[in-house]
């Protein structure tokens, strides 16, 4: 009747995970009793859960990357905290246990912090930086996020139901395999991910269409910001990589579930071929996290520094060329596993290579900050220790592009300090700065400026005393994913290691704070123009939180930089007191498709994992059911009146009005 | 379209002719151009079992081996029902534009038809490989045959569960807009199919039935 599942399954006998479940359980029970007796279900379903909008469905993105942060970085302080007491001795994590920690650490950092934040940004900015009203697919990118948040719902559940998978981030084979992992742990990682990959892909889709067609009157390519460039880069990578990943995972649920023999030691089966098909999706995966970063931090550069972006066309061109090239050096991640010099040395200048087009971004944003007039806001901030600390990484990355060098380094501390450096000091930063950046164009409000220096500071510094002594140990021989060791020489670098995890623990302190702060002041933070760091791009030319049509008008684009020459053109002329023409808006209707389809996946995830059979079947028919419901809608869009559009349209231009008349245009 | 002359922007290079971007693109293109890209994710998929395939078909693990199992009069009686059916699929996009309901549902019933049959011939094809002792988990080559013409099979399970909703739809709403939208969606998708399957006849028997 229950597959697998019975009461052995629940881990009584292990305090850690019982205990942080338990927290969790209780934390979810509580939100939700708050949300029910104060009332606010309805709110919630109506204006959150059910909704088609692109800016709620990118908050919610962004939230559920910073929750699983916390549960990401969770893991990494007991790594850290096992790592510094585990010299001759058992430390206080056992090894399976340890095992699963560091496998959830990767596993959630990347798929549930770092891709939902990144696309949470690009869903919140794309389609306001186009000038136009939504994303192509606006049911679709609900269904996307669901089941993205089904998918990070599964690894939550395998800290209490079960296991988590014993085999780091991504499942080698033959490890992986049912003969050597015989529990749950894969088949959770492999259906959450297979779930979750769904969404990306989903995501993906949405956002090239809206890129390639749904731009506002004006908005030739070559006029796009550059978060748009970098957005559809990024998606056109996750287009042509997660089906990869989808294949990949695929081969491998046969092999546990049906006996397949895809990567299997018998019968033929080819584990090498796990290694490159892994990779020639966790390679683009890489980039698909950095350029929307690479295009926050070309928006915030040169925002912060008053000037439009230096090398406009070249920073387009490196885009597309790290697009490209990123396909071309999968195999720099298993230089060690025999592919021979010839093989190895192509790959390894392919990998080189690609370090030039960031080089030439590196030197732009240099070039955009020279002669500029600098605000050393947070969002600038975290651009400026992401150029410093990436830099570092991309140098590190040069250095184990090298096969004669990565033999030495392989495995290595030194590659978990390599990835971290240029993950966090990447991806991560950007998404910080594009958090804060962006914070007031969602809610209306600023984010607390000091305590978000203070966050940006413990983060820097926390980052550098826990990531530079790994690379230190690496050199001294160190493999990573170790539960315990001998050498008292590495001894002195965990500790120190350990200490930056507590840097940077503190900095996540200020950033909830931050973000408690804000919110208890935002009246104080409200910025009523819409227009809070003196942006150049669309967005911020409608006001915050934008209307739910963004644009009244759809705005009339006739150059790069729309909104800074809208502002040019406007104190010039006080263009702004023309009376608009107002039509009336179609927008889609909100649906709950996405939550119900994506609670038929739990079901189904859940039931494949435990080899529930008939709960399968029963959760696969929902979702078909779901579908056709959703397809039988006779009404899918709804009308705002040209008086209620006109209404808040003329609140934010009488604003505006106020700030450009007390910018001195008068004068 | 129209072609704009623009020299006092102060951010337009050199002056020269710019074509003006005409702004957001119809509906009917959106959905269009989402579903090929749709499309291409799921031929990159394929690709990768494509590639399998290539990378696993020799390792027989002294089973059998492709020529000792594929009748190639089957697989020609299966590609002559899917390329039919692609053309019945064909007829009934042309009935969809001119709005004959009548002609449409036939069209479409009779793809379904192919389809199934197509499907009949594929499940007998399994079944009988299975009871020789040929099935999934015999060897590497046989896992990635099964699983490539075996995903195919899927998709094409899928499309025929698709097509009687899309039939089912017609019927109750007519032809509307977004009607018409999902069934140019649902032709491209039978139509893509058609194409992976050309590649799996080329590649899976006509090159695996030489010895």
């Amino acid at each position: 009747m229950l597959g697998k599942l019975s009461w052995a399954a629940i881990p009584f006998d292990q305090p850690i995970p019982l205990v942080a479940g338990a927290v969790v359980l209780v934390a979810i029970l509580a939100v939700l009793v708050w949300v029910v007796v104060r009332g606010h279900l309805p709110y919630l379903w109506h204006e959150w859960i059910t909704s088609v909008d692109h800016k709620r469905i990118g908050v919610m993105y962004t939230l559920l990357a910073m929750v699983m942060l916390l549960r990401g970085f969770s893991d990494a302080i007991m790594m850290r905290m096992q790592q510094a007491l585990a010299l001759n001795s058992n430390g206080f994590l056992p090894p399976e246990h340890y095992n699963q920690i560091f496998s959830a650490h990767g596993t959630i950092m990347i798929f549930f912090v770092a891709m939902p934040f990144v696309i949470g940004l690009m869903n919140l900015v794309v389609p306001l930086q186009l000038g136009v009203r939504d994303v192509a697919f606006p049911t679709l990118n609900s269904v996307g996020f669901w089941l993205t948040a089904t998918g990070a719902l599964l690894v939550n559940v395998s800290l209490v139901v079960g296991e988590f998978a014993r085999t780091g981030w991504l499942p080698y084979p033959p490890l992986s395999e049912l003969t050597y992992s015989p529990g749950v742990g894969v088949d959770y990682y492999l259906w959450a991910l297979q779930i979750s990959g769904i969404g990306t892909l989903v995501a993906g889709i949405n956002l090239v269409t809206t890129v390639l067609k749904i731009r506002t009157r004006g908005m030739n390519y070559l006029r796009m910001p550059m978060f748009c460039w970098t957005t559809l880069a990024s998606n056109l990578l996750i287009i042509a990589a997660f089906p990869i990943l989808t294949a990949t995972l695929a081969m491998l649920i046969l092999d546990r579930y049906l006996g397949f023999h895809f990567f299997t030691n018998e019968a033929g089966g080819n584990m090498m071929m796990f290694m490159n098909l892994i990779w020639a999706w966790g390679h683009p995966e890489v980039y698909i996290l950095v350029l929307p970063a690479f295009g926050i931090f070309s928006e915030v550069v040169s925002t912060f520094s008053g000037k439009p972006l230096f090398g406009y066309r070249s920073m387009v061109l490196a885009t597309m060329a790290i697009c490209i090239i990123s396909f071309m050096v999968w195999l720099h991640h298993f230089f060690t596993m025999g592919a021979g010099p010839d093989v190895n040395a192509i790959f390894g200048i392919a990998s080189m290579i690609i370090a030039v087009p960031t080089g030439v971004k590196i030197y732009n944003w240099l070039f955009t900050m020279y002669g500029g007039r600098i605000r050393f806001a947070t969002p600038m901030l975290w651009s400026i220790g992401f150029m410093v600390t990436f830099i570092i990484g991309g140098l590190t990355g040069v250095l184990v592009a090298v096969p004669p060098a990565d033999f030495l380094l392989h495995n290595s501390l030194f590659l978990v300090a390599h990835f971290h450096n240029v993950i966090i000091g990447g991806v991560l930063f950007g998404a910080f700065a594009g958090y804060t950046y962006w914070f007031p164009k969602a809610f209306g409000f600023r984010l607390h400026e000091g305590l978000g220096k203070a966050a940006f500071w413990f983060w820097l510094i926390g980052f550098y005393v826990a990531f530079m002594p790994l690379y230190a140990v690496g050199f001294l021989g160190m493999t990573r994913r170790m539960q315990h060791y001998d050498v008292p020489e590495w001894r002195p670098w965990l500790l120190l290691a350990g200490f930056g995890a507590i840097l940077i623990l503190i900095a996540i302190i200020f950033q909830i704070a931050q973000l408690v702060v804000s919110i208890r002041d935002r009246e104080a933070l409200r910025d009523r123009t819409g227009d809070p760091w003196d942006g150049r791009s669309l967005e911020w030319a409608t006001a915050s939180p934008p209307p739910v049509f963004n644009f009244a008008v759809l705005p009339d684009v006739r150059g790069e930089d729309a909104y800074w020459a809208m502002k040019v053109h406007a104190r010039r002329a006080l263009a702004d007191k023309s009376e608009t023409e107002y039509q009336p808006i179609e927008m889609p209707r909100n649906s709950p498709t996405g939550f119900v389809c994506a609670f038929f996946a739990t079901v189904m995830g859940f039931a494949l994992i435990w080899h529930i059979w008939w709960m399968v079947i029963a959760g696969f028919i929902g979702a078909f059911a779901t579908f056709v419901v959703f397809a039988w809608r006779d009404h899918d869009e709804y009308q705002i009146p040209a008086e209620e559009v006109a209404r808040i349209d003329r609140e934010n231009i009488s604003e505006r009005r106020d700030m450009v008349s007390a910018a001195g245009v008068l004068s | 379209m129209t072609v704009v002359t623009i020299t006092h922007d102060p951010y337009q290079v050199h002056g020269l002719e710019v074509t003006e971007h005409p702004g957001p693109a119809p509906k009917r293109i959106v959905t269009a151009y989402g579903f090929w890209i749709f499309i291409l994710s799921d031929m990159v998929m394929f690709s990768c079992f494509f590639a399998a395939f290539a990378v696993l078909s020799g390792e027989t693990a002294g089973g059998p081996h492709g020529s000792e199992l594929f009748n190639l009069t089957n697989v020609a009686i299966e590609t002559g029902c899917l390329l039919l059916s692609s053309f019945t699929c064909g007829m009934a996009s042309i009935a969809a534009d001119v709005r004959n309901r009548f002609w449409f549902q036939v069209a479409m019933a009779v793809t379904c038809a192919l389809g199934l049959a197509f499907l009949f011939i594929e499940f007998r094809e399994f079944a009988d490989l299975v009871a020789r002792g040929a099935g999934p988990s015999r060897s590497a080559f046989l896992s990635s045959f099964f699983t490539l013409v075996g995903c195919h099979g899927l998709h094409v399970s899928a499309g025929v569960l698709w097509l009687l909703t899309m039939m089912a739809q017609v019927v109750a709403k007519g032809f509307r807009a977004d009607i018409l939208r999902r069934i140019a969606c649902f032709a491209l998708f039978w139509h893509a199919l058609d194409i992976i399957w050309v590649a799996v006849f080329s590649v899976v028997y006509l090159l695996g039935s030489g010895t």
